[in-house]
């Protein structure tokens, strides 16, 4: 039990070491604007890696997320320069982030395909659609009210009471319902899992919608905070948001991994980033640092596993010959 | 199934409840954005020394591309000049949020002036009045932030500006009178087409009237199209004089054909160019001059703006003078945009001093 959890909690010690040690040595670190913007900056990372553990932990992936962030994005620029109420507009991006998902949900389940096949192929054609939808231009006249409640707050910004939540709510469900065991059984093993009553099919079509409604919601948030809607919003962020779940401890092989771990590790990658920013690290070493940091995180936590195996079979010569 | 269309409904039926109640939509909201922050009156003082030790930091679209390192190489100089601190940060991609955590930290880092070339023109917006707030001065510079969220911008030439010094190159290289055509990007790219615009006023001038324009092509920007283009330009129009191409990519594929061809020396190219690509075919003798604006002066030119706003010698408003170094004296123009000046013409005798 404990060997599973290492990798999380040294992950959560981690990044409070990190935390600690910027706040003592980087000028500005630690004021409350900086906070501010390092909310801003790893809320949508936060927000989508929230069900990217889910898929994860089942043993599947969604490369898709960012495109889906893009098409909703798109999709609120045109909806209001349509003359749409902002009030319609987001619960239809929602929707639209929702019925994404379900497609990828339908070819990874009924059809069958590999996830990270459709979604590498989803994660082209939404982003092509997005770009059909609003071109290379962008909208920008959001209404006041909803950019400055995105990007407003001091010295807690109003969007980490949302992250906040939806982490709870995330955190409860995988680690205190049947419906998070299930997810860790049929990342375990899916013909287990079946025996054990559990449908995966259904389990990982619903997964998929979640993910695209947040991945919807995050399409929205992103543009108000940025007061920009584009095709192009978002490029590249379901890298960050699988670096910061695998950081966080979650196999990619799936049935291991923690919410809290997960968070850590988003938190991690963003404050090292800011903080290293703010002593004019170059980008270069900014990714020789997060690449860095990735490939430990994978390696680490299966070649403790190797060394841990290793000793047992040391330990228990004859019981390994017996089975 | 009843359970998932009866949610289904209830999804709908909320969708049209929250359209019919109105809410805040495009027309509502129209007069509330465009007010500019109000920024806190202060008159400018022309003669108020430029302050020493100013930090200033340059925040290009992107880094690790030569046009912008010749850019901010300008700015380094200037900023040397007016004995300031130089920093240069930004992103490895043109995206356009990416820029706002540099924004940011230069916030944090309390710089003085934040010359930005915006990847997005209201992306960095919220993120640079925070800036302005904090009493930094912004110049955007090569590509503008909306005018409500920087002090200054400095636009690298007028559509004018351009279309007549490409005029007046033709004129030069037809000898005064003769066929000219010209070898553009795409049919609806905004700004060829007003540089082709003032083209063809200043053609109707009494001192271009022996010019004639046999022809505006398009080469979609695309290197083999331009080059077939220019091609289908010489066999079409024998006695064509002068190529004008307003493009980089159009200019340096009629000078690759017409340096192997039988035209050389007899057909003149011009229009707008890079340099480097330019060289050999300026070394061979195929080109005998061609523009663009200078990327350096640029940055050398957002530097000294900003240190004359962070000094209180000008403070945006249309009108008032500040002088930048080298390049003599400017003044701010509508909507605080000061124009760097005509185009760079570049020769055999000049282009080995520029590398971009």
């Amino acid at each position: 039990m404990f060997a599973k959890r290492g990798w999380d909690t040294a992950i959560i010690a981690l990044t409070i070491v990190v935390l600690i040690v910027a706040s003592g040595t980087v000028d500005n670190f630690a004021s409350s604007q900086n906070f501010g913007f390092l909310v801003l900056d790893l809320l949508p990372i936060a927000l989508v890696a929230l069900p990217m553990t889910y898929i994860i932990v089942t043993g599947e992936i969604d490369l898709s997320v960012a495109s889906t962030l893009g098409l909703s994005s798109a999709v609120m620029g045109s909806l209001w320069n349509a003359g749409l109420s902002i009030e319609t507009i987001i619960p239809l991006c929602l929707l639209l982030g929702a019925i994404l998902g379900a497609v990828n949900g339908l070819f990874v389940t009924v059809l069958g395909l590999p996830s990270l096949a459709v979604t590498i192929g989803t994660l082209a054609l939404y982003r092509g659609l997005a770009f059909v939808v609003l071109g290379d231009g962008a909208v920008a006249d959001f209404p006041a009210v909803y950019t400055d409640w995105v990007t407003g707050g001091s010295p807690i910004p109003n969007v980490l009471y949302l992250i906040i939540v939806l982490a709870i709510a995330f955190g409860l469900v995988l680690h205190a319902t049947p419906i998070g065991r299930n997810l860790y059984a049929v990342g375990a093993s899916e013909q287990a899992a079946r025996f054990a009553g559990v449908r995966p099919g259904r389990t990982k079509f619903w997964l998929y919608v979640v993910s695209g409604a947040v991945a919807g919601l995050a399409g929205v948030l992103w543009t108000l905070r940025y007061s920009s809607a584009r095709a192009d919003n978002g490029a590249g962020l379901e890298l960050a948001v699988v670096a910061a779940v695998l950081l966080g401890g979650v196999s990619i092989f799936g049935g291991r991994g923690t919410l809290p771990g997960v968070l850590a590790g988003v938190v991690l990658l963003a404050s090292l980033q800011n903080a290293l920013r703010l002593s004019d690290v170059s980008n270069e070493a900014l990714n020789v640092v997060t690449g860095a940091l990735l490939i430990i995180s994978v390696l680490a936590p299966n070649a403790v596993q190797k060394l841990i195996q290793r000793r047992h079979r040391l330990l228990l010569p004859e019981r390994t010959n017996a089975s | 199934m009843t359970y998932r269309s009866r949610s289904l409904a209830t999804v709908a039926v909320f969708a049209l409840a929250v359209t019919a109640c109105g809410g805040t939509t495009k027309e509502s909201t129209a007069n509330q954005n465009t007010a500019a922050p109000t920024t806190s009156q202060v008159t400018a003082d022309p003669n108020a020394p430029l302050k020493e030790g100013l930090k200033i930091a340059f925040l290009p679209k992107q880094l690790n591309n030569p046009y912008t390192d010749v850019e901010v190489g300008g700015g380094k100089i200037a900023v040397g000049e007016v004995k300031g601190e130089y920093k240069l940060v930004g992103p490895n991609d043109a995206s356009a949020s990416s820029q706002v955590s540099y924004i940011n930290t230069l916030i944090q880092q309390q710089q003085n002036v934040i010359a930005v070339a915006a990847n997005d023109p209201n992306a960095v917006c919220p993120s640079l009045n925070q800036a302005r707030k904090a009493g930094i001065k912004v110049v955007s510079f090569d590509s503008d932030a909306s005018k409500t969220c920087r002090d200054a911008f400095i636009n690298q030439a007028t559509t004018q500006g351009i279309g007549e010094s490409l005029a007046k190159m033709a004129n030069e290289l037809a000898g005064g009178s003769g066929e000219i055509a010209v070898l553009s990007a795409t049919p609806n790219a905004t700004n060829q087409n007003a540089w082709i615009e003032v083209l063809k006023k200043e053609l109707a001038k009494p001192e271009n009237a022996k010019l004639k324009l046999v022809k505006v092509a398009y080469g979609n920007d695309d290197d083999q199209k331009s080059f077939q283009e220019a091609q289908g330009l010489l066999s079409s129009y024998p006695n064509l004089k002068v190529i004008v191409s307003p493009t980089t990519v159009g200019i340096a594929a009629a000078s690759r054909y017409v340096s192997a061809s039988s035209y050389k020396g007899k057909v003149a190219i011009t229009g707008l160019g890079l340099p480097n690509q330019m060289r050999q075919y300026v070394k061979d003798g195929t080109v005998k001059k061609f523009a663009l604006w200078n990327p350096a002066d640029i940055g050398y030119l957002a530097a000294y703006a900003g240190a004359a706003l962070s000094s209180g010698q000008i403070t945006g408003a249309e009108g008032e003078k500040f002088k930048a170094g080298k390049l003599g004296e400017y003044t701010v123009g509508k909507d605080g945009e000061i124009v760097l000046g005509p185009p760079t013409e570049f020769t055999a005798a000049n282009i080995d001093q520029f590398d971009f």
